[in-house]
């Protein structure tokens, strides 16, 4: 058996871990299981630290960062972006 | 203003959503005429074409110049309805930007990743991309995915591409003879067809040649509908909401001539500080 990693991104609706998740992809390292535009309409998990209950470790946290001068009314993407982690095992 | 003008409650759904859809205003005569022109040999796109191609010179030139009323697409966008969401956007006789008959093949597996067209633009002046639909397009068919109120997130095309599912995405599922108008930076993106027919979308990209100013039916654009939806969050934005209230507000200054427009004071309140203060005194 071999360990491989899936990928989990959240977005969220702030940088509180509890706080809704409002965009999200699964990349599966294992198999098929990789997500795709469309494909849900209900993300898997309400917050990243549901996601950490069921057993997803978080690999990355979003830093705060000062806005831009100039464009600090200027929104872009989604910026609470936490990266979460599973490894499962392959035959 | 126009004949079929939008009111100014539909305007603020544009401005605050980023999209209008009219669903079967196109006559199935019509709807049929345009598909058997997909199926032998539509109009040639600007997108792409080689220099040495008429089509190649066709953008910025008057819509009519392209399709008029002797065309099949002529007589689609000469329609009352049509006409009325054009010219209150855009204004009359708009720009060609390009257009590009958009195919779906049946079980065709894969999803686009979500995409706002063409660059990053920093314009209040906006786009159109009209979406028309001409035969009946459910979800499965490949009905296009796109994200109310995304038009004034400022991104750069594919750079969305990591997000696959958001709060609130929607589905331009529709009847035969539909057409969404949606803001030039809307995200979207296409969709898996999972039906043994062919998808088509024909999407139209067109610029305004006048002023985007007063366009619509102004009688309503004070009333308290307009500034509910101007003042309506969407479930995906987060800690920057405000911000989206912020730039409604701005976008409806540009297109209703109401400099002093503002939802939740946020505009106002900054304006008023360079006024008490000289701008040596700002932070």
């Amino acid at each position: 058996m071999a360990a491989r990693q899936q990928l989990l991104l959240l977005c969220l609706a702030s940088p509180d871990l509890a706080s809704q998740v409002v965009a999200w992809s699964l990349y599966d390292g294992a198999g098929s299981a990789t997500s795709m535009s469309g494909d849900s309409d209900a993300p898997p998990y309400s917050s990243v630290l549901h996601a950490m209950q069921d057993g997803w470790r978080v690999l990355q946290l979003p830093q705060p960062q000062p806005s831009t001068p100039g464009v600090e009314h200027q929104p872009a993407f989604l910026k609470w972006e936490f990266a979460l982690e599973r490894m499962v095992d392959v035959t | 203003m126009t004949r079929n003008a939008l009111s100014a409650i539909d305007m603020a759904r544009f401005v605050a959503h980023g999209y209008l859809r009219l669903d079967g205003v196109v006559p199935h005569e019509l709807c049929r005429a345009m598909l058997a022109e997909f199926e032998t040999g539509f109009t040639p796109t600007a997108f792409g074409a080689r220099f040495d191609t008429p089509q190649a010179h066709w953008p910025g030139r008057p819509i009519e110049e392209i399709w008029n009323e002797g065309t099949t697409f002529g007589r689609v966008l000469a329609l009352p309805a049509v006409q009325g969401l054009v010219t209150s956007l855009v204004g009359t006789s708009p720009a060609y930007d390009h257009h590009f008959v958009h195919v779906v093949e049946p079980h065709h597996p894969h999803g686009q990743p979500w995409h706002a067209d063409a660059v990053i633009d920093t314009r209040w002046a906006f786009d159109i991309q009209l979406f028309f639909f001409f035969h009946d397009t459910p979800r499965e068919m490949g009905a296009t995915l796109f994200l109310p109120g995304s038009h004034l997130r400022r991104v750069h095309q594919g750079e969305i591409g990591r997000y696959h599912n958001i709060v609130g995405q929607e589905v331009m599922a529709c009847p035969a003879g539909s057409v969404f108008a949606c803001h030039h930076g809307t995200w979207h993106c296409g969709q898996p067809n999972r039906t043994d027919r062919r998808r088509f979308m024909l999407k139209l990209r067109l610029n305004a040649r006048v002023p985007q100013r007063q366009l619509f039916d102004m009688t309503d654009a004070r009333s308290p509908e307009v500034y509910d939806i101007l003042h309506r969050y969407q479930p995906w934005q987060g800690t920057d909401a405000r911000l989206d209230l912020m730039q409604h507000a701005k976008l409806w200054r540009y297109v209703s001539g109401d400099d002093t427009y503002d939802v939740e004071y946020y505009l106002t309140r900054l304006e008023n500080q360079s006024r008490a203060a000289p701008p040596t005194r700002a932070r």
